[in-house]
Order: structure tokens, then C-alpha cells, then sequence
């Protein structure tokens, strides 16, 4: 494989440049261990160093969106489950939510808090991979991953109890939940966070300040607080870069008001700095599931849930705080049975597209460090 | 000539037997580690787990990508697995089991387990494959870079005791391992340090860094042929935890049990220490872990050499 046209007959010893370089184009992905999913990125490299980085998408796509237009409001709940497959409960969550809005409807207290929990279980969850993944990608040989799973484990079994699923839950239903808490939700959730604040200890110890894993992270992809905001890069992602932007706090919906929890912020922007607010926010949401599970009232959640809906004509956009960032559903309603159209707006799309942006100029290593660290899911951005 | 033959049998037996038990010992570990299992089903606790493996690796088609340098491809495992093998023969298993206790012994060891980087890029550049060429660029470069405080901290072993011949450096800590020597323990940590770099072992795995580079220079390798780099990995992984046991750990030495007993029991607790690491630890960079050879371990490793010297010339 000729890789340069070196040859050693034609060096001239007075002369300095000899060599002539060329540039390599690696195609990492689709398959490739560290993308993701089915990614592609072109990669143009000066030896190991990235010049330009161009991601390719459309690999895992599936006309979520055309499909929305054939089927009732209710059936696309389902395929909501299949957008961010790491947080099907909080996507679930953002459409019946829309939903809800374009129907004005009301629901009751308890289906409300029993959405805030659910939701904050499964942002648990979701932290917990993304944790887990971006050691994996580090080389740490899936000891954190297998750590990480274990612990998410947990909440999976919560929700199969919950709802019968381990990955796609189809629990939200508009106007409500598909069932009330199983007995003793409560004794288990709480034992679970005891447990799993036992086991962020056990993190920090063995990677968020590790002496490989910060040199590994620390001034790494940086994202700048301009930056950020000009690709429209939302959730921990755009807080890492140190913007104290969460839509819980600041368009407060279902009953995020009543509770009371912090917005953690990073301050360089690297991808440590997203890790550990990730864990941050595991914390937070851990706060507002102790306080939601204090207060929540008496009271069946799964009343007054039809099959069919026939929304006024009418358009309505809404979004909500995903554990990747903002997810928003924009339905328009021509007044029958199913959604004229129905636009996803995915997170992780907008943070992927910032990748070329922060690779340009580092080690493929750090490429792979970057991409794990904005948690990108290709479920939603390929849809 | 009849001994030696079954000399020679003997070592490539336990060259083989031994990469086996490696593989089958480091999976159970890493599931220790990962609150798992690990291997169960073949044989109690899936002991025979690595044989079943290496039947159906002798037995799958042997691929030629279209495109390689048949010559380099073809050669390049070999030289991963043959110098390994070679430098069994002045490994000091016991007392008087030792194949031939050459009077070069240290450098002959280390030399062999340095022409294994040489398979390592042929491999990463016959290959045609652009990530297999990454890794054996990088390979090279890790390499000779830590080959040389490898070498230096032996250098003051063989400096303490005059001799280069393995079996001469056991015998010379009959009356206390050389590691209880402050220098020499110093030395033996540089050494521990640089046999996992020589080795590719996490965290200095770059070469193979599978989560960038696929799996590096053995990439496009299948079959028998890549069964071979994974012997060759193990048994140079067995060298470098042996000349560690020579060197520092006083070899054979030890009370009660047969001489070549100690000798596995020190040379496993090194190796089981590195595979903690390893399932422990995430990669460091490729830059930096250039400049930790260079800027860090180099210097460390003269600065020792002088005062190991003016210890010597002194006491």
C-alpha cells in the first residue's frame, strides 16, 4: 500500500524536505466499537492527529416521523420508545405531553408525579450508560461499563415490575399513566438510591478522579459557551460549557415547580466536564424522586384515558428535558384522528452536529473521547 | 541431541499450555473484577474454555485480504511468536531446570522480546488496512521507547551482581531478593512499569486500542493466524513476568517447596497484578505516553543507575 511517495533513491541530503506527506481519510464506523451505534465519520488524519471530521447519518432511519402521519395520537406512543431507546420513558413523556396541550387536557396530581419520578429514574439510567460508555471508549476494558449496568439494572427491574418492558415501556398514556405504582415501589426506590449514592463514591473513586482518566479528559474537546449556544447544543452538554440552562427550571412542567433541586454547571466546557455533571445531575434527580415520592397524593393516575382522540385543528409545539437535552414534538392537528405532521426535534442531533467542530486538530484517541462525551444516542438523530 | 529434542518439546509445551491457562486465568479474573462469571460451560468452571477456542480457531477459513504484502503478512506472526519462544531457553525454571544458562542470558531475553515489535509492524503494515498501520506505527514507537528503562533498570541488576547469566543473578540473592534493596526496588517498579508497556498491556494498550483502531495491527488477521499473536502476546507477557522474578524477585529462591514451584508462584502474582491493572485502569494517550517514557521514566531510571553506582562503589 503506497501511503507516501517516498522513495529513498530520490532524497537529496542538502535539501530539508524531502518527504511529502499525504493525508489519510479513515472511515470510521458504521461498524466501529466506538461510534455509538451505526455512525459514520469520515476522518481526515496527518498521522494520528484529525484534520476534518465529517459525520454521515441516516443509517438507523426509519420514518418515525412519516409513520406519526399514519397512525392515531395514540398509537405513536410506542414509537417514541424507539427515539432515544436509552429514555423511552422521558420520551414517551415529551409526546403525551404534547399531546396533552394540543387537547387541553388535565391530568391528575398523582399521574403527575408519578411521571416526574418515572422520568427521573430513567434520566438515571441514561447518565449511568453515558458514564459507563465513555470509560469504555477511554480503553478501561468495560470494568465501569459492567459497573455502570449493574446499577441501571436496577431501575430496569423497577420498571418491569412497573410496566412489564425492560427497554421500550410504552407506559405514558395521554391523560394519565398506564398503571399506578406497583406495592412497594416506594421501599424499593428509596433503597435504590441509598444504594446507588453508596455507588458514586465507588465512581469517583475509580474514574472521575483517576489520574489517566483526567489527563484523558481534562481540556479535552472543549466547547465553548458561544459555541455551544450557536449549534443550539442543549441538556448537560450546553451546562458543561457552564450555561445554567434546564427547562425544568425554566419552563417548569408537570410539577417540576413544587420541588426544589440544583442546576449543576461545569466550567471549561471539556469533556470531564460534561462527565461530572452528568453525575451531578444524578443526584439532583435523586433529590426530586425523594421529594415527589414525600408528596405525591392519593388517587387513581389512569383515569379517563380514551383510545381514540380528535383534536381541534390546530398546531402546538412543546419540549421537555430529556437526559440528552431539549426533545421537542411539534404536532399539527388538521382536526381528525391522526397528526398532519409531527416534527421531532432530537438533542442529540444538534450535539452531534457540534463534533466536527471540536475534533478539528486533536488525537484520534481524544476524537473518541469527545464523541463518548457528548452522548449522542443514534435512535433520535436518525428517527 | 535426544535431550534436546525433548528440552525443546518441553519448553513449546509449556509455551502453549501456559498461553492457554492466560487466557482462560485473565478472563476469570477480568469477571471477578466485572461482578461476573466468566467462562463456565466447557469443563469445571470453563477450564477447557480456551481449548475449545483454539479447535475452532485451527479449524476457520483462512482469509488473505485481497491487497496485502503477502510476504510481510504471512511472516509477521511468526516473528510475534517464534523470539518468545526463544527466550525460554535461558529462563531459570528451578535449580537445574534450565534449558541452557547462557552467559548473555539478560540480553539475550531482552532482545528477543524486543524483535518482537518488528511482527508487531509488519503486521500493521502488510496488512493493507489503515488502522492496522496506525497500530503498528504506534506499536513501534511504544516499543523502542520503553525498551530502553526496561533495560537500564536491568542494567543495574546485572551492575550488582557482575553477571548477565539468569541462573548467576538467582543465585546471587540467595541471602535476600533483590528487591528489598531500596534501589533495586526502585528499578523493580520501572521495570514493572515498562514490561506492561512492552507487552501492550492497558493501560499502555495502545497499539491494539480497540475502541479507536478496531483492533489495531492484528486486525485483518483470522484463524490460526491470529491465534498466533495471541500466543505470541501471552508468552511474551509470561517472559516479561519472568526476568521481573529473575530479577528482582530472587528467581527460584524460596524455602519448604521445589525450586520451580516458587518460580511459577512469583512469576503468576506478577502476572495476576498486571491483569488487575489492566481491567482497572483506562488507555492513556499516545503522546502521552511517549513523553511519560521519555520525560519521566528515562531520566528516573539514569538517576537510579547513578546512585545504584555510588552505592555500590561506596558499601
Amino acid at each position: 500500500m503506497p501511503m507516501t511517495n517516498f522513495d529513498i533513491k530520490n532524497i537529496d541530503p542538502e535539501k530539508e524536505d524531502n518527504l511529502s506527506f499525504e493525508e489519510l481519510i479513515v472511515n470510521m464506523g458504521p461498524q466501529h466499537p466506538s461510534t455509538h451505534g451505526v455512525l459514520y465519520l469520515e476522518l481526515t488524519l496527518d498521522g494520528e492527529v484529525v484534520l476534518d471530521c465529517r459525520p454521515h447519518i441516516g443509517y438507523l432511519h426509519r420514518s418515525c416521523e412519516k409513520i406519526a402521519e399514519n397512525r392515531t395520537y395514540v398509537q405513536f406512543i410506542p414509537f417514541t420508545d424507539r427515539l432515544d431507546y436509552l429514555a423511552s420513558m422521558n420520551n414517551n413523556l415529551g409526546y403525551v405531553l404534547t399531546v396533552e396541550k394540543l387537547l387541553n387536557l388535565q391530568v391528575n396530581e398523582r399521574a403527575q408525579y408519578i411521571r416526574v419520578i418515572i422520568a427521573e429514574l430513567n434520566r438515571v439510567a441514561s447518565h449511568l450508560i453515558s458514564a459507563g460508555t465513555l470509560a469504555q471508549d477511554l480503553g478501561a476494558y468495560a470494568t465501569p461499563l459492567f459497573y455502570c449496568f449493574r446499577d441501571r439494572e436496577k431501575i430496569v427491574e423497577l420498571f418491569d415490575t412497573l410496566c412489564g418492558s425492560r427497554l421500550t415501556y410504552n407506559y405514558m398514556r395521554i391523560g394519565g399513566v398506564k398503571n399506578d405504582l406497583p406495592p412497594g415501589a416506594d421501599t424499593s426506590i428509596k433503597s435504590f438510591i441509598k444504594y446507588e449514592r453508596e455507588k458514586l463514591k465507588e465512581y469517583d473513586d475509580l474514574l472521575t478522579y483517576n489520574a489517566i482518566f483526567l489527563s484523558r479528559t481534562k481540556k479535552v474537546g472543549i466547547l465553548k459557551k458561544e459555541v455551544a449556544i450557536n449549534y443550539s447544543i442543549t441538556g448537560p452538554n450546553l451546562r458543561a460549557s457552564g450555561v445554567p440552562w434546564d427547562l425544568r427550571k425554566e419552563e417548569p412542567y408537570l410539577v417540576y415547580d413544587r420541588f426544589n433541586f440544583d442546576v449543576p454547571v461545569g466550567e471549561a466546557g471539556d469533556a470531564w466536564d460534561r462527565f461530572k455533571v452528568r453525575l451531578e445531575e444524578i443526584e439532583q434527580s435523586f433529590r426530586i424522586i425523594e421529594q415527589a415520592l414525600g408528596g405525591i397524593p392519593e388517587g387513581n393516575p389512569t383515569v379517563k384515558i380514551n383510545k381514540v382522540y380528535k383534536p381541534a385543528a390546530g398546531e402546538v409545539y412543546l419540549r421537555t428535558e430529556n437526559p440528552k437535552g431539549e426533545l421537542g414534538f411539534y404536532i399539527v392537528s388538521d382536526g381528525t384522528t391522526k397528526p398532519y405532521r409531527n416534527k421531532i426535534r432530537s438533542p442529540s442531533f444538534s450535539n452531534l452536529a457540534v463534533l466536527p467542530e471540536l475534533v478539528r486538530g486533536v488525537n484520534i484517541s481524544d476524537a473518541v473521547c469527545v464523541l463518548g462525551s457528548l452522548d449522542i444516542v443514534m435512535g433520535e438523530i436518525d428517527r | 541431541m535426544k535431550t534436546l529434542i525433548l528440552q525443546g518439546l518441553a519448553v513449546l509445551g509449556f509455551v502453549f499450555f501456559s498461553a492457554m491457562f492466560l487466557v482462560w486465568w485473565e478472563r476469570k479474573v477480568s469477571a471477578l473484577i466485572q461482578n461476573r462469571v466468566g467462562p463456565m460451560v466447557v469443563g469445571w468452571h470453563g477450564t477447557l474454555q480456551t481449548v475449545a477456542d483454539s479447535v475452532k480457531l485451527l479449524l476457520k477459513e483462512n482469509i488473505v485480504p485481497s491487497g496485502v504484502d503477502k510476504l510481510i503478512w504471512w511472516l509477521a506472526p511468526f516473528f510475534v511468536v517464534v523470539p518468545p519462544v526463544m527466550a525460554f531457553v535461558t529462563l531459570p525454571f528451578g535449580k537445574s531446570m534450565i534449558v541452557r544458562d547462557l552467559n548473555v542470558g539478560v540480553l539475550y531475553v531482552a532482545s528477543m522480546t524486543a524483535i518482537c515489535v518488528l511482527g508487531i509492524f509488519m503486521a500493521g503494515w502488510g496488512s493493507s488496512n489503515k488502522y492496522s498501520l496506525l497500530g503498528g506505527m504506534r506499536a513501534a514507537a511504544q516499543i523502542i521507547s520503553y525498551e530502553i528503562p526496561l533495560l537500564l533498570s536491568s542494567v543495574l541488576v546485572v551492575m550488582e551482581t557482575g553477571t548477565l547469566s539468569l541462573q548467576g543473578i538467582v543465585e546471587a540473592q540467595a541471602h535476600g531478593w533483590f528487591i528489598l534493596k531500596p534501589h533495586l526496588a526502585i528499578a523493580f517498579l520501572i521495570y514493572l512499569i515498562a514490561a506492561t508497556a512492552e507487552v501492550n498491556r492497558c493501560p499502555f494498550d495502545i497499539p491494539e486500542a480497540e475502541s479507536e483502531l478496531g483492533a489495531g495491527y492484528h486486525t485483518e488477521y483470522t484463524g490460526m493466524k491470529f491465534a498466533m499473536f495471541f500466543v505470541g502476546e501471552y508468552t511474551s507477557f509470561f517472559i516479561v513476568a519472568a526476568m521481573a522474578t529473575t530479577l528482582f524477585l530472587g528467581g527460584w529462591q524460596g524455602p519448604f517447596l521445589p525450586s520451580f514451584v516458587w518460580f511459577l508462584i512469583k512469576t503468576y502474582g506478577i502476572i495476576f497484578v498486571l491483569m488487575w491493572v489492566r481491567w482497572t485502569l483506562p488507555r492513556v494517550r499516545m503522546d502521552q505516553m511517549m513523553s511519560f517514557a521519555w520525560k519521566v521514566l528515562t531520566p528516573i531510571s539514569l538517576a537510579n543507575l547513578l546512585i545504584g553506582g555510588w552505592f555500590m562503589v561506596n558499601a
